[in-house]
């Protein structure tokens, strides 16, 4: 009976230390668990400090490239500004090539001859081509009557240009002055335009001594006002056409001077012959 | 090589358009004083383009402009007139009669060279 009581001691001992290893076991679990779940959120947080780093990295990257992108844009313009301004540019100097090229071809041109009709024919030309009139005049001062007489004319016959007396009127002004004359509006003006009103008038000047004028009385109809190269021509009119037509006819008087004093010359030594 | 024909009375004009043709790369440039004498020029060499007058001595440009239209030989040569007649039906008579441009003076140099490198660049 002894024996069955100590027997049940010990058997409730090893339920009671059955019990402990099963509470203990059960708290292992639980700590496991817990640890279990503890790295999982560690996992989860080193797992997504590390996106944020990478975004980070990835913003960095953004904004660098971003920056890049506002400096190329910004050079881009840069660029497309200075190619703007050559390609300006390369058209002005086209456009300075161009009016010097007809600059080039009037003078030449001009001093090309010493026949006093092809200089007049010339300067007819470069009025026409070159600047567009219809209608105009040129007209050298009479120094004998000092009057400008009409010596050479397109679209209009010479004898409807009336002389001038010098100093009178637009005509005799300008030759008087020296100073262009031109009308505020060249295409709209044609009401009021008469041979002794013209749109335009050149005073042909050797320095500072006017020899005669151009006298334009209208545009052709495609020409509607005066660009820059226009302004040159007058320039370039009132000065080479000038000292051609000068030269031109100062030559032809001198050759017809020649002839004479050579022919009284050849008269002279025929006559102790007879 | 484009060969240029330029067909003008006036030596002023024609020196003016042959210094343009000539800033055309590897361009050649043949001048006539009138349609007769572009007539002869046709005859001799070898021409790709015709810049040409409309008054002029001899034979005017719309005369000429008709016997090239009319010639099988030289019938596809482009021709541009340069003429001071500005009005719409002279422009509209022209190319009537075959002129493939027509261009008012006094030319822009810059605006002819454009016109000529478009007919000589042009697939025939």
């Amino acid at each position: 009976m002894e024996k069955e009581t100590s027997i049940g001691k010990k058997a409730d001992e090893f339920l009671q230390m059955f019990r402990k290893g099963e509470e203990f076991t059960q708290d292992l679990l639980k700590e496991n668990e817990r640890l279990r779940f503890k790295i999982a959120q560690l996992e989860e947080a080193i797992e997504r400090s590390g996106d944020e780093a990478k975004i980070r990295l990835y913003e960095e990257r953004i904004k660098i490239t971003e920056d890049e992108l506002n400096s190329l844009k910004e050079r881009f313009k840069q660029v497309e500004d200075e190619n703007k301004d050559f390609a300006a540019k390369y058209v002005e100097v086209e456009d300075e090539n161009n009016n010097l090229a007809n600059l080039y071809v009037a003078s030449y041109q001009l001093h090309s001859t010493l026949d006093f009709n092809e200089v007049l024919r010339i300067v007819l030309e470069i009025v026409i081509n070159l600047i567009g009139a219809e209608k105009f005049a040129v007209l050298l001062i009479e120094d004998k009557t000092n009057e400008l007489i009409p010596v050479g004319t397109e679209g209009v016959a010479i004898s409807d240009v009336p002389k001038v007396k010098f100093g009178e009127g637009i005509i005799g002004t300008t030759a008087k002055e020296g100073e262009s004359y031109f009308s505020e509006n060249v295409q709209t003006n044609k009401g009021n335009v008469s041979m002794e009103n013209p749109i335009v008038c050149i005073p042909l000047k050797i320095k500072e001594h006017v020899i005669g004028v151009i006298a334009i009385y209208s545009l052709l109809m495609q020409k509607q006002q005066f660009s820059n190269v226009d302004y040159e021509l007058f320039n370039l009119l009132a000065g080479h056409a000038a000292t051609a037509i000068f030269s031109s006819r100062l030559y032809t008087q001198s050759e017809r001077k020649l002839t004479t004093i050579q022919s009284f010359l050849d008269m002279l030594k025929e006559k102790p012959r007879r | 090589m484009p060969n240029i024909l330029v067909v003008e009375d006036s030596p002023t004009m024609r020196q003016l358009i042959s210094f343009a043709m000539k800033r055309i790369s590897g361009s050649k440039v043949i001048e006539a004083t009138d349609g007769v004498d572009a007539l002869k020029k046709l005859s001799s060499e070898k021409i790709d383009l015709i810049l040409c007058d409309i008054n002029m001595p001899v034979m005017d440009g719309l005369k000429l402009v008709s016997l090239v239209r009319g010639n099988p030989v030289y019938k596809d040569i482009p021709i541009i007139m340069i003429t001071t007649e500005g009005a719409e039906e002279d422009r509209k008579r022209a190319l009537a009669i075959g002129a493939n441009a027509y261009l008012p003076k006094p030319i822009q140099t810059q605006e002819l060279i454009k016109l000529v490198n478009g007919f000589i660049n042009m697939p025939r």
